[in-house]
Order: C-alpha cells, then structure tokens, then sequence
C-alpha cells in the first residue's frame, strides 16, 4: 500500500525509491507557481453549473463537481546533500452524476472551459447509463442540505509554501549535522508539504471552496556497531499534521517531556534528531526483551497506528459490507454486532469518536468531497460498539437518514468514495498521569514510536513494533529493550485496556498516505489518545539469525 | 490511443532536443491506456479507462538538474517546456552525485506488446466481469474482482545520442471468492501480458474451490510447519529481499548483505544450493522493457532518483546455486567503487524444477498448503524478518493429500532462512510480474492464529 511504499523512502533499500505517491496527472512547477491562485471563486461556480447543468440535460438526477488543484513539495535529504526537490501542481475537474439510478463518473485534465465541463458531464452520464444495465439495486442517496455559497479554510498560522527552499533545505541539513555529531552513521531527512485547493458544487445547493495544508517532517538515524555489524535505527517521533510550517517552530508548551521528549503541536526536529541518535546507538546495548506477557504502556506517537488499524478500518462500513473484499478485506465487526447493541469492543475504559473537524488533523475539512458538512460522532462508547463510518448511499443501511460525512477522493480524476475519519481515543475522565500509570505497573513495556504494523483483512489478528521500548519493573522504568513486538486480537486487546491517561496527555499521531480501493487512492488521517494500558498483552522477540 | 510508432516518438523527441540549451538534455516520452473494472456484492462498482500521453524534459547544468513536463505536443509547448525545465535546472541545488548522462545504448529486442490486449474495450471489460461473476451467483458465492489492461509506450532520447522505444500491454486480473455465511474464501490472480492467456472464467473457478474447501476450517496450534507456497504467497517475500540487495546500503552497513566487519556478503552462499535467482528481459513468458525509462540525469539513478536512467536491461544473475553473485548499483555508487553498475531487478525468475503443485502436495506427509500471504511488513531489515498472515485458502495436507482447511496463521519468517530451508521446488509460473515456482519449505515459523476469513 501507499504508506508502506513511502515509509521505504526512510527505511533500508532507499536506493530505487524515492518519489512517494502524488496526486494524478502531478506535474513539476517552480515552487513559485505553488503560490499563484488557483481560479477565481466566480470562475469555478461558472464551470461548476456548466457541468451540472448539461448533466441534467442528459437525464441526471443528481451531480456533484469537483474542482482541484493539488500543490505538492517535498525536500529530501541524506547526511549532507539533498537528493532531491519536487514542486507540482494538478488541476482538473472530476463529475460525478446519478443517472437511471446509477453512478457514473468522469474526469479531465487542464479543464478550463465551460464546454470542458458540459462534455466530461454528459460522458459520466453515458457511463452511469450504461452502468445502470448491470446494476443491482439503485443509489439510494440520503438527503441533504445546501449550505449555497460556503469557504472553509484550515487554521494554518503560515504558508508552507511561503517559506524559501533554502531555508527548509538548510534545517535539514542542520537536523542532519546534528545526528550525525551525536552517533549516527546515516541520516535521511525530508519534509513533505501539501495544499489541497479543493471547490465542490453539488446539485443539492451547496458551493464550498476549501484550502486543505498539511505537513510531515520525517527522519531516520542508523547506528553501525562495525564489531557485530548489526545496525539499528529510529525514526523521528514527529506526526504529520493538517497545519501549515509553525508545526516546525519548536514551543515548550508543546514539548512532552519524560524517558525521551515527546511533541504535541509544535515540533522540535534538532532536539528530536539529536536524541534519535543517541538512543539509535543505545540500542545496541538494549536487553533483548524475553518474550511472554506484558502490560503495555502505550504512548500516543505509538498507540495511534494501533487505533488506525484495530479501529479505524474495521468500522468502515464499505468494508463490513464487502465491497473492499478483493483488497483491503472485509471486518470483523459485522452488522449484527452492531445490533445487538451489546458487543464489547473494548472495556468500559474505551471511548473511540470519529472526528473531521479536530483543529490541526490531517483529516479535518468544512465539507466532505459530496457536500456534507463534517461533525463527530461516537463509534465505541463506554467499550460498547455503537456505530460505524458511512457515507451518503450507505447511511440508510445503518438506520442513519444524513451521511456522516466521510466521503473523499484524493484527486480530481479519482472517484470519491468512504474513507477513514479522524478516530481517536477518548482521554481518561479522571487526572492520570503517565508517571503514575507506569507506577503501578509491575512487568510491563512502555512502547513510543510506531514501528512496523501488521494485521488481518478481518482486523482480528495484529501486530506491532515501535520506535522505542523500555522494560518496566515494579512501578520504575528499568532501562532498554530491543527485539519488541507484540501481537493481540482486537477485542481482546481493546478489552484489556485497564487505563486511559486524562487530557493532558493528549496528542495526535497520523498516516499521510492511508491507501484503499482498486485502483487504490491514499487519504491522510489523525488519531488522537492520551498514553493507554493494556493488561496481558502477548509479546515476542524478534531477534533471529540469517 | 495515444500509442505513438518509434519514428513519430523519435521525431518529436528529436524536435524537443533541438531546442535544448543546456549541458546536457534529455527527453522521455511516455503515453497509454489505462481501463478497469472492479466489482464486489457480484455486481459491478466501477469502471474506467483514462487515456495519457506526457513528455518530460529534464534540462543539466553542471551538477543541478530540472524536470518539466507537458501534454502538448506542439513544436512552441515542447520549446516552452524544454526553457521551463532549463530554468528550474539553473535555480536548483547541486547534486554531488551527479552522474553525465549516458550516450547511444544497444538495447534488446523484448516482446512485450500484445496486440489482443491494446484491443480490449468496455465492452470487453464487462464481459470480463461478467464471466466472473456469473458462476459464482449460480453457486451462491459471492465475487469481488478487479482487473486493469494497460497498454502503452516508453521511448527516451538525450542530446547524447541515446534512443530507446518500446511498447509493452499488461493485464493484471484478480478475485476474490467468499461463502454466503463468510466462513470460506478462495483467491486468484493470473498475470500475464497477452490477454488471450487470460480466462477470468478459469481463474474465478480456482477461487470459488479454494472458498468452498475453506469452509470451517480448524485450529492448528502456532509453530513451525513444512508448508507449500503457491507462487501468489511466495512472490511477496521474494521481491522483496531482491528489492533489498542495493550495493550500497551493503557497504554502508546497513542491509542484510552487509558483513560482520565491513564489506558485503557477494560471493557468499546465503541459500541451499538449489536456489537459483535471475532476470532475463528476453524470457518468453515474461518479457520485459528493455530499458528503464527516464533518458539519463539524475543522480546517477535517473530523473527522480529511481532506476532508470537509460541503462540497459540485461540478463542477469543474482543468486547461483545459493551463492550472491551480482548486486545491482547506482551509477554513482559503481564508478566510486569500481564495479559494474547493474540497474535494480524488474521480473525476478526464480528457477525451479518441473513438478506441479500437485506433485508437490503429493509429496508431502504433513505440511500446509497456503495459497496467499498478506500484509506482509518488514519487522528487522537486518534479518530480512517478515511478519504477515495466511489468506483466502490455507489447508491441512497430510500422506499427500488435501485433508481439510485450517485458520490462518500469521508468520514471523525471513525469506533468506525460508530458502534455507528448501525442501522441494516446482514449475515456476507467473505471479506478481515474476516467474515463482511452487515451493515446499521446513519449519516455517508461524507465530499465532487469526479467525479471519
């Protein structure tokens, strides 16, 4: 999938890959270009009732527009060069229609004018006529509103874009100097920034311009012990995020502090990097973890990837009913699960929500790609499961008469479909600290960073690595393991979650390149949590010997 | 379409260069069809075809490069679009790695174009689907199955001399099977260039057996088993310890090629001997490109730091008789350390012997069949472990025979000691864009068990 691809960016055999997934028909620009407008809000409301209306000529019964333009760069580095520099721009319209109760949908590149847009309509209407012939049952769309003529921008403080490549370069560098000078033997660094300039017009009445900015600052270290020739890594402990550069501008407000430094909104790469290669070369001296059962204290840089797959993707309707099958999979968590109104998902601890509209997420927008205004809702409550992730032709098969809002494409030219909203974990209801849940912990593994992540096409069986892992002994953090990862189911897992720190301790971790579908699209998307325990949890070593 | 012939792509090629400025130029020319279907619930869900035709020019001064691209092909956009990336060129940042670009290349003649497959149309695609779906809903299973045709056409020049074209077509189909009460699931994905090779009908059936034998399958106890790896399990492990033989990270220490000391494993035997590695763009059942794409520049690795940068494909070996024999290298990386600079494998053949997995099975007093492995992620790049699960068909063989289907295991295995390991391999087919024998392996470590289905 997209995400794995891309972490190869950073991880070993970097030496074929290095350009990660771009929106379609991605193009090089200057990085000025990055800051020219896009069209004119009058302009695109032209093309947009141009499509619509020659969609209705031809017998739609509804349409939605999509107007995009994708910006994108990225810097990427290695000790003291940069390897590379891309700056692009996608422009084009996608036109999705229902006609005799079908879908149909088509896109083109560069459109500029009214005519472009009146002919990729009737040609997604032709498609979704000669769909409707091998068609089951059709579109049953759930209601919605116009919201007319709406904007939403992200709560950005600064431009990406407006900061010169220069200076991006020279933090790299300088973030890669620093690791270097405090045990590294290699360093990758690159940071990756995107600006979704999406507008959307639907024949519900709804006109809603949007400006999307995310960010990612990524590194690894690796340390060579040349004596037993084995080499370890660690990656940086940042997230990416739906915020503009200040994320870069370091605040100790935003600094977690502990065994090692952990960040909230503002991140600290020199500070970061710096303990990177520290603990990198301190690993080669961790104990190696003695596998069994332990209780795991998970921090929030970690436990998200874990929420990401354990919760996220099995409650996405489109999987429950089998329409990911042949790919992604299906899910455990069934429709008469969900209606028994009694299926223990997680203990009493567990509160799980789904969120688009989370400040400085990666999934956070006014609207989703078919005009339905985001909102949170609860997915588990009080361990219990109560609802799933839907959009507007599924909401009546959960009981729903409006979509929640999930619907997303990740280009222009791709079809929207559900994608994954921001699911978190609720903070503890009453003050916990992290020191104080590990005080009470007798043999246990505080685990931060996420490391590599597997699970099943029903999401039953999974398991996970991290970044770094320290054994606790009686209440006291005992020094370093290494050879960590530890395997679950999910409802057992979420069933043995004894402790959710409070609010405090909240942060968000995330995936800038989620990937699902045939042919696949990637999505970004947050998850938040304070630091959690889970009692029991089965641990294996991973050490071996080739 | 926009599948140009060799003579209009070298003229416009040509006509691009001849505007060129720079130190160095060089142009890639690129255009296709994409179509696809995808269908699940046994009906279809969506289907498209979208048609490209892009040029790229990437300008060299000194050390600092640019890329533009463009859609137009029009003597006045290819001159703005070879200013436009001599521009860009200028405002970038040196590259220390550099390599000149190379100059004309002798490239094989490959088959990769299929006439019948450039053919295919909706219609087609339908059908197709179609073809699938409808036995699965006359045996009350459930389908969902995706194919995707490309048909298209590479050629690359550069102002020193070097000129490549090459047209290739692919299809890549596959299927999913389920039970109406979700207890069994069976998969299939052929892979092949020429469409007449392709019977979504035959692969649909495999499937549909493999869900219905996989109906209630029981617990095995964790541990370690002889198992028979279908090619569709195997392909994924194997791709992706070539994928990890880099020279480079070898000699900076950091690969699971790299020596206790210094230096790398080439020249070591790392595998029984019957394991046998190679790629040969001029195999008949898995022809490849001739060339990677691109045209040269870059860092010695091509316009974005990829593999292709013109070098031509050749036959190669990469492990004989379990002995690493070759590594592929940058540029860059091969001239500092004076070995040849071997581009990345694409279309790994694993050799193999000439029985069927039948006869593999046969052969077998206890061991499990598994027919795919998913989700596979790397869990120590040192050790090349993998973790990953069984899926869509694992089953109980015992005195050579299929005795009943089993849960699915997830496994912590590293391909180099699943190598080791070897017992038996078979007839190599197609799988993933590689040529993968069957293969029955000792103790492989599976870890614990999954209920999914």
């Amino acid at each position: 999938m997209n995400r794995r691809h891309f972490n190869q960016l950073l991880g070993m055999g970097t030496a074929g890959i290095l350009m990660p997934p771009l929106p379609a028909f991605s193009r090089p620009v200057s990085p000025e270009m990055l800051l020219e407008p896009g069209l004119d809000v009058a302009v695109k409301k032209r093309l947009a009732d141009a499509a619509m209306n020659a969609a209705k000529s031809k017998g739609a019964t509804y349409t939605d527009v999509r107007i995009g333009r994708y910006l994108n760069q990225f810097v990427v580095t290695r000790e003291d060069k940069v390897q590379n520099i891309v700056n692009t721009e996608s422009y084009g319209v996608g036109v999705r229609v229902i006609a005799d109760g079908c879908w149909g949908f088509a896109a083109v590149v560069d459109a500029k004018s009214e005519a472009d847009l009146a002919k990729a309509a009737e040609k997604a209407v032709a498609i979704a006529k000669a769909n409707a012939k091998l068609m089951k049952q059709p579109v049953q769309l759930a209601p919605q509103k116009g919201y007319g003529e709406v904007s939403w921008k992200a709560p950005i403080q600064k431009n990406a874009f407006e900061v010169p490549i220069k200076e991006k370069v020279d933090l790299l560098l300088s973030v890669n100097n620093a690791a270097l000078k405090n045990g590294a033997n290699y360093v990758n660094s690159i940071l990756f920034m995107v600006n979704e300039q999406k507008y959307l017009a639907t024949t519900d009445g709804t006109y809603a311009d949007q400006d999307i900015h995310r960010i990612w600052p990524l590194s690894t270290v690796t340390a060579i012990d040349a004596k037993t020739g084995k080499f370890e890594t660690r990656q940086g402990l940042s997230a990416p995020v739906g915020m503009g550069y200040e994320y870069l501008q370091s605040n100790p407000a935003d600094k977690i502090t502990g065994i090692t430094t952990r960040y909230n909104k503002g991140y600290d790469m020199l500070e970061d990097i710096t303990a990177a290669a520290k603990q990198a070369r301190a690993k080669h001296a961790a104990k190696s973890v003695e596998a069994g059962k332990y209780d795991l204290v998970l921090d929030p840089s970690h436990l998200w990837l874990t929420i990401h797959e354990s919760v996220g993707h099995p409650l996405e309707l489109d999987r429950v009913l089998g329409y990911e099958a042949n790919f992604a999979g299906t899910s455990f968590a069934t429709l008469d699960k969900w209606q028994s109104k009694s299926f223990n998902y997680g203990s009493k601890q567990v509160n799980l929500f789904a969120d688009k509209t989370q400040v400085g997420s990666l999934g956070a927008v006014g609207y989703d790609d078919e005009g339905v205004q985001t909102k949170r809702w609860d997915l588990v409550k009080d361990g219990t499961l109560v609802n799933y992730q839907a959009i507007r032709d599924q909401a009546h098969i959960i009981g729903e008469n409006e979509s929640q809002g999930c619907c997303y494409a990740d280009s222009w030219s791709s079809v929207q479909f559900q994608r994954m909203a921001n699911v978190s974990l609720a903070p503890g209801k009453t003050p916990l600290s992290v020191q104080d849940m590990i005080k009470d912990v007798k043999k246990g593994i505080y685990i931060i960073g996420d490391g590599s992540f597997s699970i099943d096409q029903q999401r039953y069986n999974f398991q996970f690595g991290g970044q770094l892992y320290y054994e606790i002994k009686d209440g006291q953090i005992a020094g370093m393991l290494k050879d960590v990862a530890y395997q679950s189911n999910t409802q057992e897992f979420w069933n043995s979650c004894v402790a959710v720190c409070d609010e405090k301790d909240y942060r968000l971790g995330g995936s800038f390149f989620d990937g699902k579908g045939q042919p696949p699209q990637s999505s970004a998307v947050s998850h938040g949590s304070s630091t959690a325990r889970f009692n029991g949890v089965n641990v294996i070593n991973t050490a071996r010997k080739i | 379409m926009a599948i140009l012939t060799q003579a209009e792509a070298k003229r416009i090629i040509d006509k691009a260069l001849s505007y060129a400025k720079a130190d160095e130029t060089s142009v890639s020319l690129t255009g296709g069809r994409t179509g696809n279907i995808r269908y699940a619930r046994n009906s279809v869900s969506t289907s498209g075809e979208a048609d490209n035709l892009a040029l790229a020019v990437t300008a060299v001064f000194g050390k600092r490069s640019g890329t533009a691209t463009i859609n137009e092909l029009d003597d006045a956009s290819l001159e703005k679009t070879v200013r436009r990336a001599e521009e860009i060129a200028k405002l970038a940042p040196e590259n220390p790695e550099y390599m000149p670009m190379l100059g004309p290349q002798t490239y094989l003649q490959t088959n990769t174009y299929a006439e019948s497959t450039a053919k295919i149309d909706p219609e087609f695609r339908a059908k197709a689907a179609f073809d699938s779906i409808g036995p699965c809903k006359t045996k009350n299973l459930t389908a969902a199955g995706y194919m995707e045709d490309t048909t298209g056409f590479t050629s690359i020049g550069n102002s020193k001399g070097l000129f490549g074209y090459n047209r290739s077509t692919g299809v890549d189909f596959s299927i999913t099977v389920r039970t109406a009460d979700g207890l069994g699931s069976g998969y299939a994905n052929p892979d092949v260039n020429d469409v007449t090779k392709l019977s979504t009908k035959a692969a649909t059936e495999v499937a549909m057996s493999k869900a219905v034998a996989s109906v209630n399958a029981r617990a095995l106890e964790p541990g370690k088993y002889t198992v028979i790896l279908e090619p569709t399990a195997s392909v994924e492990l194997l791709q992706n310890m070539m994928f990890s033989m880099d020279a480079r990270n070898a000699d900076e220490g950091r690969s699971f090629l790299s020596k206790k000391g210094g230096g790398t494993r080439l020249g070591e035997k790392l595998f029984d001997e019957r394991v046998n590695i190679i790629t040969d763009p001029m195999n008949a059942e898995l022809p490849l490109s001739p060339f990677g794409g691109g045209g040269g520049g870059g860092g010695g690795a091509g316009r974005f730091g990829g593999g292709s940068d013109g070098r031509p494909q050749e036959k190669v070996t990469w492990v004989e008789k379990g002995v690493v024999k070759n590594m592929p290298a940058t540029r860059f990386w091969a001239e500092k350390k004076g070995i040849k600079a071997i581009p990345p494998p694409t279309g790994i053949i694993m050799m193999g012997g000439t029985e069927s997995l039948a006869d593999l099975i046969k052969s077998t007093t206890k061991g499990i069949l598994v027919t795919r492995l998913w989700y596979i992620r790397a869990v120590d790049p040192q050790t090349l472990l993998y973790t990953g699960l069984t899926r869509d068909g694992t089953f109980y063989i015992e005195n050579g025979q299929i005795k009943y289907p089993v849960k699915n295991f997830r496994f912590n295995e590293s391909p180099v000691i699943m190598l080791n390991n070897l017992e038996a391999l078979g007839k190599p087919v197609r799988a993933g864009g590689h040529l993968i024998p069957p293969m029955k392996i000792r103790d492989f470590t599976f870890t614990s068990l999954s209920d999914a289905v």
